[in-house]
């Protein structure tokens, strides 16, 4: 039998906030344990939540970006439930109404477009992390994490694949980071990932009994721990069992997943509406407001970048793969007044490599947009060649030219330093020619017999003649035409 | 001024005292904490620090001294054990917070602190509010001053009787169903709570957010408006809180009342009222009538099932309120456990009383999947039909005046094992906190057996100073609150 494969993800992503939703306790991370935990994020007797406005702001944010419905009113609701890492014994989270529904995602998977739509994204409370170990066979809490600010996001089980859901899952991720509202670390736990996934014979329109992954935060567990699923569940119906609605932990050391709770352990979290917080009512303005600090999305941009820098489509997508990129590569451009196409080509080879064998984004590049623009203008006008821009480029990221009057110099004082500008001057390449064909009678005879391919011989000797300076246009040019004469 | 000369005065008359240097905070802090011998056997008090009381005394004094004092400078007021107070204990009267030092001080005492005013200690109540009687109380029932053998109400029962006995000058309760109106009955003293948004929660241990509200319980309304001048206002800590500013509730006590018309809901004066309460309260609306108010019957048939509604959402967000005592971070922890679950088992049923179980029980019951709709939802079509009622009542007059209690105190122990006949105490009270009201219990006689008779007033939204002002001209013509119980003179 041919099996389709529907998968639905739940993306929980720690908002950008300065502060906790609920408190005024700080959402740094990596402080020393119960640093960050006031009074209300540890659910002391009789403390208060209030509604951080930033949060909200935020969400709506997301909200316009995928084209959803911004709810004027929205209700936070106590989801019931015993925990040692969630403080008040309830987490306050949104119910039947929430911020934002109704939204869509454009994917393209193998040329494709599909689109995937957002059931609801909702705000809610993280929980503390339990800890355990270093307490001797005990649990330690940290509460720093809660009332930190989440966004889950949900998703219909529209995607048909974990190639798809991966797909969809970095749309997501690049998303939030455009929007600047999640900083999209999945070690730190700032953007994590559930997949509810099923299976059905081809052809069948009832969906088949789901599990929910966990545990899955990084692009390549979300592939591996769907498709060992895909597989385990296939498995259990041809074997003619019946798959178990029940939560899963994947793990990725041995890549299987494994049943958490059944749906007999199941919860009735008891939600209801929390009488401690008033209902959030938005005004037009105020969404109208957080519409106008949308920036461009990556959708746009990618298009933009493809019609007005001519670009393919490989090269507008990982020029636009962050903002930080694509403004880095469009200040370059603008600075420098060069073929954007060579822009593209030296931000996506060398200077990525660069970056790359450094493990560094390109905000904390060595090689600032201003310098590397000043060597992209080198290099169109003709003052570099290919190769002597790769030995500018390599000075100026090994700190060369800081000692230029600005950064937009660097590359030229670094050229004149190291003597690197292309030699066009034709008087001082004819005198080279010259030298060069006297020395190589036997070379110029075979030429005019008739043998062309002696040619890049003669290129060879003057290049090195130059250390590779002279302009090889005009090396050609007068070679021939005194090779002809 | 020696110290019978003080235990005996008012809360306004004190504080004249105190500005014009007759008396000072020290010698009355001291007064009032060696009064408290007198009412041992009350068991009125859970935690007196007569040390930090006296060192507060000292600072307020010192204010005075300098000038910058204001009326509540130097005052001693008891504190019901609801209020988070930083470095004394705050129990709540339960097991599971009995060794509870709260960190932070509610805004309500910030905001009695910033006055001036001195913490002379915190009172007994029922555990966690939950109670009618003040025998739920982990740390031991409280005697009725005016009968030793009766209970004085709940759940701010030890502040009611501690200041009917004269143990402190005032203090202050939380009234979630009657908890400061009821006591204030019994103990036939003057106990006010405030709209539902008046005085911040924040700080005020949560029994069911959304009914809770802090007031206080004092000699006469004229005191009471003193107090609330202090604790009303605006409180960025807690967002039920409203945001608008306090009237000037000393400044309109004297406002003429003639003219106004006080509704008589036949649902307050009906079944299961003792007629010599019914007596007292008819006695009193004579009153109000020969002072130049006009009194209408009206009909609010709602409100004979707020008792039901107010049991199924109270429980409700007690259920959950109450969840974060786990024995995880702070609180009691059962001394011996096998594992987490059996650590939460263990806890929560040594730590919690009866009565504070049966209500987690049944606020889980009624949030339960299948029957949310069924109770929970239903009870919110209710409240919500009961504020209606309430609106349109507040069309044809501007108080509404019925009898607190459906009767005086009772025996201690004579509801202990009969939930459904302690739950009907707060019969009359309830209504105002299902549709947050303000309300408030003044003294209007005695029964044949000598217990205090209360006279509930309801009033507008916000409209705290109408209410303090009709109190107060009942008082003015009448001398209840001015009676002592024997023993206590």
């Amino acid at each position: 039998m041919k099996w389709e494969t529907v998968i639905g993800l739940e993306v929980h992503t720690q908002l950008l906030t300065a502060s906790k939703i609920f408190s005024g306790a700080s959402t740094m991370y990596g402080s020393e344990p119960n640093t960050q935990a006031c009074a209300v994020d540890i659910g002391l007797p009789g403390v208060l939540p209030v509604m951080n406005v930033e949060a909200a702001r935020m969400a709506i944010k997301f909200g316009l970006a995928i084209g959803a419905e911004i709810n004027r009113h929205s209700v936070f609701a106590r989801k019931n439930y015993f925990y040692p890492d969630l403080p008040k014994g309830y987490q306050i989270s949104q119910y039947e109404l929430p911020i934002v529904y109704n939204g869509k995602v454009e994917i393209d998977v193998d040329g494709l477009t599909k689109i995937i739509s957002i059931t609801r994204a909702h705000l809610e409370e993280d929980a503390g992390k339990s800890l355990h170990e270093d307490f001797h066979g005990l649990s330690g809490i940290d509460f720093n994490r809660a009332g930190t600010p989440l966004l889950e996001i949900v998703s219909e089980p529209d995607m048909r694949s974990a190639a798809e859901a991966v797909v969809y899952l970095k749309k997501l991720h690049e998303l939030v980071r455009y929007l600047e509202i999640c900083d999209g670390n999945m070690q730190e736990g700032s953007f994590r990932c559930d997949a509810n996934v099923s299976v059905r014979p081809e052809g069948q329109e009832t969906f088949g009994t789901r599990t929910e992954l966990k545990n899955i935060n990084s692009f390549k567990f979300v592939e591996k721990a769907i498709e060992f699923e895909i597989e385990r569940q296939i498995d259990v119906l041809e074997s003619g069992g019946a798959v178990v609605l029940e939560t899963r932990l994947y793990d990725p050391d041995k890549n299987e997943t494994r049943p958490m709770r059944s749906k007999e352990e199941a919860h009735d979290y008891r939600y209801f509406p929390d009488p401690d917080l008033p209902p959030l009512e938005l005004d037009e303005a105020f969404i109208e407001a957080v519409r106008q600090t949308l920036p461009e999305l990556p959708d746009a941009k990618r298009a933009r970048f493809k019609r007005d820098y001519k670009l393919s489509d490989y090269d507008a997508g990982v020029l636009t793969a962050t903002a930080a990129m694509a403004d880095y590569y469009e200040d370059a451009v603008r600075k420098s007044k060069s073929d954007p196409k060579l822009v593209a080509n030296w931000t996506i080879g060398d200077l990525s490599a660069y970056l790359n064998k450094e493990n560094l984004s390109i905000e904390d590049s060595a090689v600032s947009s201003t310098m590397f623009s000043g060597l992209m203008k080198k290099i169109n006008d003709g003052t570099l060649s290919v190769k002597t821009g790769k030995q500018v480029l390599e000075m100026l990221w090994k700190g060369q030219g800081a000692d230029a009057t600005d950064e937009s110099t660097a590359a030229e004082s670094v050229i004149i330093k190291f003597d690197l500008a292309q030699i066009s001057d034709r008087t001082k390449i004819e005198q080279v020619i010259d030298k060069v064909l006297a020395a190589s009678e036997a070379q110029v005879q075979q030429y005019r017999n008739g043998q062309e391919k002696v040619f890049g011989y003669f290129v060879g000797q003057v290049m090195k003649a130059t250390g590779g300076k002279a302009n090889p246009k005009q090396v050609n040019e007068i070679l021939k035409k005194k090779l002809n004469d | 001024m020696g110290p019978e000369a003080v235990i005996n005065k008012s809360l306004a008359e004190l504080s004249r005292a105190l500005q014009s240097k007759e008396t000072s905070s020290v010698d009355l802090t001291r007064a009032f904490l060696e009064r408290m011998d007198t009412g041992q056997g009350l068991n009125a008090f859970i935690t007196v620090d007569g040390d930090r009381a006296l060192e507060q005394a000292r600072a307020a004094d010192a204010r005075i001294a300098r000038g910058d004092a204001g009326s509540l400078t130097g005052m001693p007021l008891a504190h019901k054990d609801i209020f988070c107070t930083k470095g004394l204990l705050t129990t709540c009267g339960s097991k599971i917070l009995s060794n509870f030092v709260a960190p932070y001080n509610a805004t309500l005492i910030e905001r009695f602190n910033q006055a001036g005013a001195v913490i002379l200690g915190k009172t007994n109540m029922d555990e966690f509010a939950m109670g009618s009687s003040n025998e739920t109380s982990y740390f031991g029932a409280v005697e009725n001053p005016w009968d030793r053998a009766c209970v004085p109400g709940g759940s701010s029962g030890g502040s009611a009787a501690a200041v009917a006995a004269r143990l402190a000058p005032a203090a202050t309760g939380t009234d979630t169903g009657g908890s400061i109106r009821q006591p204030a009955a019994f103990c036939g003293i003057t106990g006010l709570k405030p709209s539902y948004g008046r005085v911040s929660r924040y700080g005020m241990v949560a029994f069911a957010s959304s009914l809770d509200q802090g007031g206080v319980l004092t000699r006469s309304a004229e005191d009471a408006a003193y107090l609330l001048s202090v604790m009303a206002g605006f409180d960025p800590r807690d967002s039920t809180s409203i945001d608008r500013p306090a009237d000037d509730y000393v400044g309109s006590l004297e406002q003429d009342i003639s003219g106004l018309t006080i509704g008589l809901p036949r649902q307050f004066f009906g079944e299961g009222l003792d007629p010599e309460v019914g007596r007292r309260v008819e006695a009193a609306i004579e009153e109000y009538k020969r002072l130049g108010v006009k009194a209408v019957d009206i009909d609010m048939p709602n409100c004979s099932l707020a008792v039901p509604c107010y049991y199924v959402l109270g429980p409700a967000e007690a259920s959950s309120n109450l969840a974060r005592y786990d024995g995880v971070r702070y609180g009691y922890r059962a001394p011996e456990y096998a594992d987490l679950i059996d650590m939460y088992k263990k806890t929560r049923s040594q730590g919690f009383g009866a009565e504070v179980k049966r209500r987690i029980l049944i606020g889980t019951y009624v949030l339960s999947a299948g029957y949310y709709d069924a109770y929970y939802l239903k009870a919110l079509k209710l409240r919500r039909l009961i504020a209606q009622e309430f609106e349109q009542a507040f069309q044809i007059c501007d108080l509404i005046v019925g009898p607190t209690t459906p009767t005086t105190a009772f025996k201690l122990g004579a509801k202990v094992d009969d939930p459904i006949a302690m739950y009907l105490n707060d019969i009359y009270t309830i209504p105002a906190n299902l549709s947050g009201l303000p309300g408030i219990s003044i003294p209007a006689g005695f029964d044949n057996a000598g217990h205090p008779v209360g006279l509930q007033l309801i009033g507008r939204y916000f409209d705290e100073a109408r209410l303090l002002n009709m109190a107060h001209h009942y008082q003015r013509v009448t001398d209840w609150h001015k009676h002592t119980p024997a023993g206590f003179a």
